[in-house]
């Protein structure tokens, strides 16, 4: 481990604790909100796996920063520009279809990458992998029914999810964009290079999508710059005014 | 060794945390659960290993208040609790008293084959999925199409 690159570590690992905690936050705002008491559990029980996920990464990414930064610390006291998560977890939940259609593609990337980095090189890693590998399981299958019933529903359900993964669907691109941190992981054994996981990605979406009815759209443009913290979209300092607020105002908190 | 002595057994430890009663589903124990990973004594400190059973369950922290209180309760004084990931739980850590307690409550437990064997209050076999997810993390929400209830199953991982 001593050859690890311990700075593009940091980064990896807050890419991972970033990416659940974002969009944690996001499907918690559905809280109280949801068309139906089944459903409204449901968001809330993936929130809270997801907000569970990130006390495990944003946690080692703290002990791999070396700098007394605990998980709290990581999610409450940095701010946009320090965030390194996909700009597709930051989207705005939209309509019902909207946040499912958000969370199937987040959900197919995360089970692809989470089998693949069972078998990485840091055992911290792959045990975090393997927790999260079986509530991931469960949110894909969860997520796949509902983009079948509702895209092979009645003709409004399946304009709006037509119309949301067209929204989302530039997206998708950023997920799979290596860098040097990924080359730097890559060389560790510490994780897969994400270009190379479109292939499974693409595999799970076409199944899916295509028993939903729905039209994969061709284009392969994609928005960057969460990932790499180069530029956020507007929505993600929305969010964490919200997420942040009682630790800002009320430093070290608790009850 | 006069040391060791003065320490109670560690099966006497796993008879103590047998009777703390699981927060959410206060009718298993922490053992019957199979959240509990190890108990070993570091020097003087008595060391409890303890497992989550879903990542974001917020049973966690009171889990480990209670089997803190617990020991204390017995005069320990001297104890650190270990949180450990890997393997991660698995409904097969279980027990089978555990299971069979569980519906007797009115949960159905889990199965290989991924949904409730019968229903566990009438034990019908006529079942329908209501929804993934039920009022913890652990369960997801069943009907029995017999009986009409519904009804909670602890969904197999």
């Amino acid at each position: 481990m001593a050859n690890v690159d311990q700075q593009a570590l940091f980064q990896f690992l807050l890419r991972m604790g970033d990416n659940t905690l974002v969009l944690g936050h996001r499907v918690s705002e559905w809280c109280g909100h949801a068309p139906v008491l089944e459903e409204d559990i449901a968001l809330a029980n993936t929130a809270l796996d997801l907000i569970g996920q990130t006390q495990f990464w944003l946690g080692l990414a703290g002990e791999v920063e070396g700098k007394g930064q605990d998980a709290d610390a990581l999610a409450f006291r940095r701010d946009v520009w320090d965030f390194r998560n996909f700009l597709i977890c930051e989207m705005p939940n939209g309509d019902f279809g909207q946040t499912l259609m958000r969370q199937f593609l987040f959900d197919a990337w995360a089970s692809v990458t989470l089998a693949h980095l069972q078998k990485s090189s840091d055992e911290r890693v792959a045990g975090i992998a393997a927790k999260a590998s079986k509530e991931v399981a469960y949110h894909l299958e969860r997520s796949s029914d509902t983009i079948v019933g509702l895209g092979d529903g009645t003709a409004e359900s399946h304009d709006r999810m037509q119309a949301a993964l067209e929204y989302l669907w530039p997206y998708v691109g950023e997920m799979f964009a290596s860098d040097d941190v990924d080359a730097n992981m890559v060389a560790a054994g510490i994780a897969t290079d994400p270009a190379g996981l479109r292939g499974e990605f693409d595999a799970i979406i076409t199944r899916v999508l295509t028993q939903a009815t729905l039209n994969i759209p061709q284009s392969t443009f994609a928005h960057k710059g969460g990932r790499d913290g180069s530029i956020h979209t507007e929505h993600l300092g929305h969010l964490l005014t919200s997420m942040q607020w009682l630790q800002r105002v009320y430093p070290d908190a608790s009850w | 060794m006069t040391q060791i002595a003065e320490h109670p057994p560690i099966d006497q430890i796993w008879d103590w945390l047998h009777a703390v009663p699981d927060p959410e589903i206060p009718v298993i124990s922490l053992t019957d659960l199979g959240i509990i990973r190890d108990v070993a004594y570091d020097g003087e400190t008595l060391v409890v290993t303890v497992t989550p059973t879903y990542s974001g369950c917020p049973a966690t922290s009171i889990i480990n208040l209670d089997i803190e209180t617990a020991l204390r309760d017995q005069g320990m004084t001297d104890i650190r609790l270990k949180q450990q990931i890997f393997p991660p739980w698995t409904t097969d850590w279980l027990t089978p008293e555990g299971a069979e307690k569980l519906e007797k409550y009115g949960i159905a437990p889990p199965t290989a084959a991924g949904g409730p064997k019968r229903c566990p209050q009438c034990g019908g076999t006529h079942l329908e999925k209501l929804s993934q997810f039920g009022s913890t993390p652990c369960k997801a929400q069943w009907k029995c199409l017999g009986c009409l209830e519904p009804f909670d199953y602890f969904k197999c991982i």
